[in-house]
Formats: structure tokens, C-alpha cells, sequence
């Protein structure tokens, strides 16, 4: 392996790139989870966001409403759980999976007419500054506006849940729903509106795999990444900024153990496909082990069904 | 229970429609490893398919059936539901074809790339896509400025293995500096990592980047860096149409309508095929001119020779890793040194994965 700082530059964008999906999907549902709703459908609504924003780009031609499309259509398939969970008080777990079985038929039934068409060129940014600018250049420069948004995303949510008024009323509502309520809160209002915001994220997550990082459509073409950011969101206490790093450690041994092979490291290649899973599971749960902390972030009330007496 | 319950549904449609087709036509059964649009590997045989359709025979396909139980499942189901012929068109569907076809005598089993028939109505078939490999290795070692070639291997079956020793031979003979990197990505088909493999690969300084992949997406990683690329299994020209050199194509048309009219007729037997560039099974694309018409005119004489037996892909001396000689020099490699091939000839790096 050459190991100029060039070449490291190059690495550290690859992995960037390859975790965007995840850090988008995980902030969405960390916020769904942090108002007490534990939906399970984040794969379900990846794909269709996937889907939807493919297809879009082919009909209009326009990459713009590709994005928003995938975004809208990941909302709407999670106002189908909102309705149940919210409104027909069914149960979380049950209902985000069968959310996740949906989106996959339904978007393979959608997708029918898509598959085998190229891709359009998604706009990157700064590609002068990231080639002329050795290590700093792959790291910073040459993405798309939407690898920035998602690395801005979990300051933002950080931000949002910890100094906003709108956050300490998600987070009440998460931690004690009944109490919420009695001070005027609307529950239900704002768990259908994180439902909401959660679904619109996975869409764009979605989007980022089929128009930006493999500009086509293909069945099935989350490949569990959803499951992925789900596990994120746990294994980070809650916490968006160590979501970033999750993602960042997944997608980072992701990209690095096929380099590995690449210079032939004499290393099982089993194994080597393993690693990404232990490693982030190994790395969140030591960086996480204050207990005060946990307790202080997990949602208390989460996959409870909250029922206001009328 | 989601499983459960969609299997009911599809045996009692299977049923149904048996019930109502009984003594219906002769009828022939695909059952496919990935969707038929991956305008790879699945395409190319339900191209074929689509020539038995319009050779007057009624066929039908189950598309992306996983490689395990699954594929019992759907074999079993075609067989039952009437088909008299039936072909599996990926490796891992071996063990469940030749298990059905003991409890299903009647029905005829094609099985491609395999190499067990343990009952008479069971035959295998493949293409000799190695000799593809053998011309893509030539262009590969005269293209590359890097003198490092990408490699991007499905399984660790011979198949696989076979294809990368045929190209590290072509390419050693006209470069004997280039160096093969490989990166298992241990799927057939899963553009996202199919194309971080590629990038992979990239990053660690090739130029060329080879599949043994079915999708289209590191042909278009390829196009993106700049590098050359070969497309597997049908033309991907369009996907990548500066980046490819030129792509095997694997072309089961002939012999799919070939054995259903023989099966109609009655005069179907088992065999083992293994066709290449000779009886039209592999064929190459259109090569890009972007190599210069010398190294095009170079490739056609190569390929000719190929396919008249002229020139074999693995003509001796051929040694392994170690050094310890494989085929001896002046003789040719037969083909159960072929079908079982699983060790790398010398210039290969990295160990196969077991």
C-alpha cells in the first residue's frame, strides 16, 4: 500500500462517502426515537426514498425534484405508520417491520422499469480545489452538497434536542409522554411530526444511494444499511455525534478491508468482511459506557404505546 | 410468518394452475439468480429464453432466487407445476437441482457452470469464458501504464479462479511486470459494493479494472476515474462508453433452443457442454478503437486462434504460487485440470480464501 498522504486523503473522502447514507437514515430515526417511537421501518422507507427519487430523476430529467421526491415519498410511507402507531395505537415493533417488507415489495414492484438505465451525473463541488490540493483536497472538497448537509446533520440535531425549546418538548414527550400531556403538549402531534421528519430523512438516504453513490436502480440496492443505522442509533446512546462516528468506524473498515485485500494482507477475507460489524459495536459501546450518560439520553418511554384518556 | 403465508398463497396459485393445465404443452422452466434487467449475467440468459419463446416453445421464469433453500423451493415448484424441462442458471443452484431432479424423473434438469449430474435427467452446460478472459488479459497487459490490474472475484470456485489465471497469463506474456489485485466481494450481484471494490481498487493504483461480478456499477466507477474497464456478461458499452475496452458476452441462445426442441422431440440425453468462442457461447463485443487499431487487429488474430484451437489459454509451462509447475511445457491443461481449478498461477498476489 502507498502510503502518501495523498493517497490517505483519497481513503478518508471514500469513507465519508460511504457513510453518508447511514449518518442521514440514523439522525432521522434518532429523533423519531428520541420522541418515544420506535420505528423499525428505516429500511423500508430507505428503499422507497431510493426509488422514487431513481425514477423521478428519469421522468423529469431534474436531479433537484429527484431529491425532494425521495424525500416527500419517504414522508408519506411514514405517515402509514404514523396513522398506525399514532392514531390506531398499534404496536412499533410490528408495525416498522411490516413497514420495512412493504417498502422492499413495493419498491421492487415500482422499480420494475427502471433497472439497467444509467444514471445522471450528480453535481460535485469544489472538484478543481480537491485535485489541486493534496491530502485536505479528497477530504474536504469534490462531494455532493448532500455528503455536507449529512455531516452538518448530527451538530445540528445535537444542537436541536439540547438548546431549543422544540427539542425539550421532543425529548419530554420521549421520556415521559403522560407528563408531557398534562402541560399542554400535544403527544400525538409531535410524534407524527418526528415520524415525519424521520421518514423524510431515510428518503434522502435512500436518494444518496441510487443517485449519487451508485447512480442506478437496483432491487433491494439498501442491502441492510438501514438495519445498520438502526443498530447506529442504539449503539450511540442516542447521541448524534456518536452516530457520526459510528458511521464514520463503519464505513471507514468498510472501505479499508478491501484494501487490505487489494495488497494482499494474508488476513481470512471472512473476517475481514466481519470486521465492520464488531468494530462499531466494540467502539460505540466503550465510547459509550458512562451510565449517567445512557440514562440521561435514551428515550424512556420508547415503543410504548401512549394513550391519552380523554 | 410473512414467509409462511406467501408460500401458501404461491403453492395454492401453483395448484390452481396445475389443476386447470394438466396434459397442458411442453413447457420450459428458468429459474434465475438475479433480476433479468442486471444487463449482466441474468440478461444474457433471459435472452436466451426469450429465443426459445420464439422458437413456438412456452417458457417461464423465477427471477432472483437466492442461492439456498430458496432455490429447492422454486425448482420444486416448476417441477411440479408442469415444466418439463427446466434450467438453473447459477453455480449454487447444484445441489438443489440435482435433489429435485431425483424426485421429478420425468422433468429435465440443465444445470450451467455445475459439474454434478447424479441422475440421468440431469445435464450441465457452460461457456469457456476463460478464452474471453485469455483476450481481455492481452489488452489489459498492453494498456496498463500501472502495471496493476483489478481484479474483482465473486466466490472462490473454479470458475472464478480460472478466469483470473487465464487473464494473469495473457496479460504476464505481453507484460511481465503486471501485478493482479483481487478483492472477493463474496456476492454475484450488489452494486454498492461491487463499486467500492472497484474504487477500491483504484486507489491502490490499477488502471484496468476486471469483473467477475454481474452488474454494471464498477464499469461506471471506472468511467468515472478515468481507468479501463471490461464489461462481463452482455455489451455494458453503454454504461461505461469510454472506459470499455471491449465485454465477453456469454451467448446461450443457440443452445437453450437447441435442447428445449430436443426435449420436446424426445431426444434429449444427458450430456455435459462446455462451449467457447468456437461454437458462439462466448462472444466479444465490439473493441473500443480507443486502443489503436494494431492492438485491435492483434486481439482479432488472438481471438481466431482461440476459437480455431490454435492457441489454448493455458498452454504450458503454467506454474503455481510456489513455483511448482502446473502444465507442463508444450502440452495444454485438460479439462478436469480446468473444471477444477483452485490454485493461482504464479504472479497472482493474496492467497484464495477457503
Amino acid at each position: 500500500m502507498s502510503f502518501d498522504l495523498n493517497f490517505i486523503g483519497i481513503l478518508i473522502g471514500a469513507i465519508m462517502a460511504s457513510s453518508v447514507p447511514l449518518i442521514l437514515a440514523a439522525s432521522g430515526e434518532l429523533i423519531t426515537e428520541r420522541s418515544g417511537v420506535l420505528n423499525l421501518g428505516v429500511e423500508g422507507m430507505m428503499i422507497i426514498g431510493a426509488i422514487s427519487g431513481f425514477a423521478l430523476m428519469v421522468v423529469t430529467d431534474n436531479l433537484f425534484l429527484a431529491v425532494i421526491g425521495s424525500m416527500i415519498s419517504g414522508l408519506i410511507i411514514s405517515i402509514i405508520f404514523g396513522l398506525l402507531t399514532q392514531s390506531l395505537l398499534t404496536n412499533h415493533v410490528a408495525t416498522g417491520l411490516a413497514l420495512t417488507i412493504f417498502g422492499i415489495g413495493m419498491s421492487a414492484m415500482i422499480g420494475k422499469n427502471f433497472v439497467g438505465i444509467p444514471g445522471k451525473e450528480f453535481p460535485l463541488l469544489f472538484v478543481n480545489l480537491k485535485e489541486n490540493i493534496p491530502f485536505l483536497g479528497p477530504i474536504l472538497f469534490g462531494h455532493s452538497i448532500i455528503l455536507y448537509f449529512a455531516f452538518l446533520l448530527p451538530f445540528l440535531t445535537n444542537y436541536f434536542l439540547r438548546k431549543t425549546k422544540i427539542g425539550l418538548i421532543i425529548r419530554a414527550v420521549g421520556d415521559s409522554p403522560t407528563s408531557a400531556s398534562n402541560q399542554g403538549i400535544n403527544v400525538t402531534l409531535v410524534r407524527y411530526s418526528c415520524i415525519l421528519y424521520g421518514g423524510a430523512m431515510c428518503g434522502l438516504a435512500g436518494a444518496y444511494l441510487s443517485l449519487i453513490y451508485t447512480p442506478q436502480w437496483i432491487e433491494n440496492m439498501t442491502g441492510g444499511r438501514g438495519w445498520i443505522a438502526l443498530a447506529l442509533v442504539v449503539f450511540a446512546t442516542w447521541s448524534p455525534i456518536k452516530v457520526l462516528i459510528g458511521a464514520l468506524i463503519f464505513g471507514g473498515i468498510t472501505i479499508l478491508q478491501l484494501h487490505m485485500q487489494a495488497v494482499g494482507l494474508r488476513i481470512p477475507v471472512q473476517l475481514l468482511s466481519a470486521l465492520p460489524y464488531i468494530m462499531t459495536i466494540i467502539v460505540l459501546v466503550v465510547i459509550s459506557r458512562d451510565s449517567r450518560k445512557i440514562k440521561l439520553n435514551t428515550p424512556t418511554s420508547l415503543g410504548q404505546i401512549f394513550y391519552k384518556e380523554k | 410468518m410473512y414467509k409462511n403465508f406467501l408460500r401458501y398463497i404461491i403453492s395454492a396459485l401453483f395448484l390452481l394452475g396445475l389443476s386447470v393445465q394438466a396434459n397442458a404443452d411442453f413447457k420450459v422452466g428458468f429459474v434465475y439468480v438475479g433480476p433479468t434487467g442486471d444487463h449482466g449475467w441474468t440478461y444474457q440468459h433471459d435472452e436466451g429464453r426469450k429465443a426459445v419463446e420464439a422458437a413456438g416453445i412456452k417458457t417461464t421464469y423465477v427471477e432472483s432466487v437466492p442461492e439456498g433453500a430458496d432455490a429447492e423451493r422454486v425448482i420444486r415448484q416448476l417441477a411440479q407445476s408442469g415444466h418439463d424441462l427446466i434450467f438453473t442458471t447459477s453455480f449454487g443452484y447444484m445441489d438443489p437441482t440435482n435433489k429435485v431432479a431425483k424426485d421429478f424423473p420425468n422433468v429435465k434438469f440443465e444445470h450451467a457452470t455445475g459439474y454434478k449430474r447424479e441422475h440421468s435427467n440431469v445435464s450441465t452446460y457452460s461457456a469457456r469464458f476463460y478464452e474471453g478472459r485469455t483476450l481481455l488479459g492481452h489488452m489489459a497487459g498492453k494498456m496498463t501504464k500501472t502495471n496493476v490490474i483489478g481484479y474483482i472475484a465473486s466466490f472462490p470456485i473454479p470458475e472464478v479462479i480460472r478466469g483470473i489465471n487465464a487473464m494473469t497469463l495473457a496479460a504476464q506474456k505481453v507484460n511481465p511486470d503486471i501485478k493482479t489485485k483481487i478483492v472477493w466481494v463474496f456476492t454475484w450481484y450488489d452494486p454498492g459494493k461491487e463499486s467500492e471494490a472497484a474504487q477500491a481498487l483504484i486507489d491502490q493504483g490499477a488502471d484496468i479494472i476486471m469483473q467477475h461480478t454481474d452488474s454494471t456499477a464498477p464499469v461506471q466507477v471506472a468511467e468515472k476515474a478515468g481507468v479501463w474497464s471490461f464489461g462481463q456478461a452482455s455489451d455494458m458499452q453503454r454504461f461505461a462508453p469510454k472506459s470499455i475496452l471491449t465485454s465477453i458476452i456469454d451467448d446461450w441462445a443457440p443452445y437453450y433452443v437447441e435442447r428445449s426442441i430436443a426435449a420436446r422431440d424426445g431426444t434429449w440425453k444427458q450430456q455435459d457442454t462446455w462451449h467457447g468462442l468456437k461454437e458462439g457461447m462466448v462472444a466479444m463485443a465490439p473493441y473500443n478503437s480507443a486502443m489503436g487499431s494494431d492492438l485491435v487487429k492483434e486481439v482479432e488474430q488472438l481471438q481466431k486462434d482461440l476459437a480455431s484451437g490454435k492457441t489454448h489459454s493455458f498452454t504450458g509451462p503454467i506454474y503455481d504460487q510456489k513455483g511448482n509447475i502446473l502444465v507442463a511445457e508444450g502440452s495444454v491443461a485438460d479439462d478436469g485440470m480446468l473444471a477444477g481449478m483452485n490454485v493461482y498461477v504464479k504472479g497472482v498476489e493474496g492467497d484464495i480464501p477457503q
